[in-house]
C-alpha cells in the first residue's frame, strides 16, 4: 500500500469528507510525526507501535575501496516498535 | 514530551476543519488502514516518512532468562519499520545542527 492508497481508502471510508480532507489529514499526521522525531520526541501509539531515536555510538569504519580508516560520527536512527495488537494480528495465521 | 493519537486528532481539528469526533476518528482510520494492510501481506510505502515491511522468521532456540530453561521460540511473522533517506537525512542533520550549536 503507498500513501496514495492510503489516502483513497481513508477517503472511502468518509463519503461525508471531501476527497481533499483524507489527503490534507495524512499530509498533518505524518508531518506531525517528522516533526516530533526531529525534536527527539517519542511517538507512541496504542496498538500499533512507538517511534523514537535509536543512537548509534561513534566508531572507526573503513573505505573499503581503499581500506583506509574513517571516523564515523555517532548518530540517531528513527526506530519502530510494533505494539501488541499490531504484532498479534500480523502473526495470526488466518 | 510524547506524540499521542490525542495530540494528532486536535491538529486535524484545528487545520482540517473536521469536528472533535472526525478528528478522532480520521487519526483512528489511519493507523487501521495500514494495520490491516500489514495484516493481509501487503507492505506499507510512505513516501518521504519510511516503509512498513514484513519479515517472516524462522524457529530458533531461546531461552527463559530467569529460570535459564531452554525454549524454542517460534517461527512468526514480524513487521520492520525502515525509515526513508529523506527521514534519515533529516534526522542526522537535525542532529549535527544541534550538536555544532
Amino acid at each position: 500500500m503507498t500513501k496514495s492508497e492510503l489516502i483513497s481508502r481513508l477517503a472511502g471510508r468518509y463519503p461525508q469528507l471531501v476527497a481533499k480532507d483524507a489527503e490534507l489529514a495524512v499530509k498533518i499526521i505524518l508531518g506531525a510525526m517528522v516533526k516530533s522525531l526531529l525534536q527527539g520526541e517519542r511517538i507512541e501509539i496504542r496498538g500499533f507501535g512507538s517511534f523514537n531515536l535509536n543512537c548509534r555510538p561513534p566508531r572507526v569504519g573503513r573505505n573499503p575501496k581503499t581500506g583506509e580508516k574513517v571516523k564515523v560520527p555517532e548518530k540517531y536512527i528513527p526506530h519502530f516498535k510494533a505494539g501488541k495488537e499490531l504484532r498479534e494480528r500480523v502473526d495470526s495465521k488466518d | 514530551m510524547t506524540l499521542t493519537k490525542a495530540e494528532l486528532a486536535d491538529l486535524l481539528f484545528e487545520k482540517v476543519g473536521l469536528n472533535k469526533r472526525e478528528a478522532k476518528d480520521m487519526v483512528d482510520a489511519f493507523y487501521e488502514e495500514i494495520r490491516v494492510a500489514l495484516q493481509s501481506g501487503d507492505g506499507v510505502k510512505l513516501s518521504g516518512f519510511g516503509n512498513f515491511q514484513l519479515r517472516d522468521k524462522p524457529q530458533r532456540p531461546g531461552r527463559n532468562p530467569k529460570t535459564g530453561e531452554e525454549i524454542p521460540i517460534t517461527a512468526r511473522r514480524v513487521v520492520t519499520f525502515r525509515a526513508s533517506q529523506k527521514l534519515k537525512a533529516m534526522v542526522e542533520k537535525n542532529h549535527q545542527g544541534k550538536r555544532a550549536g
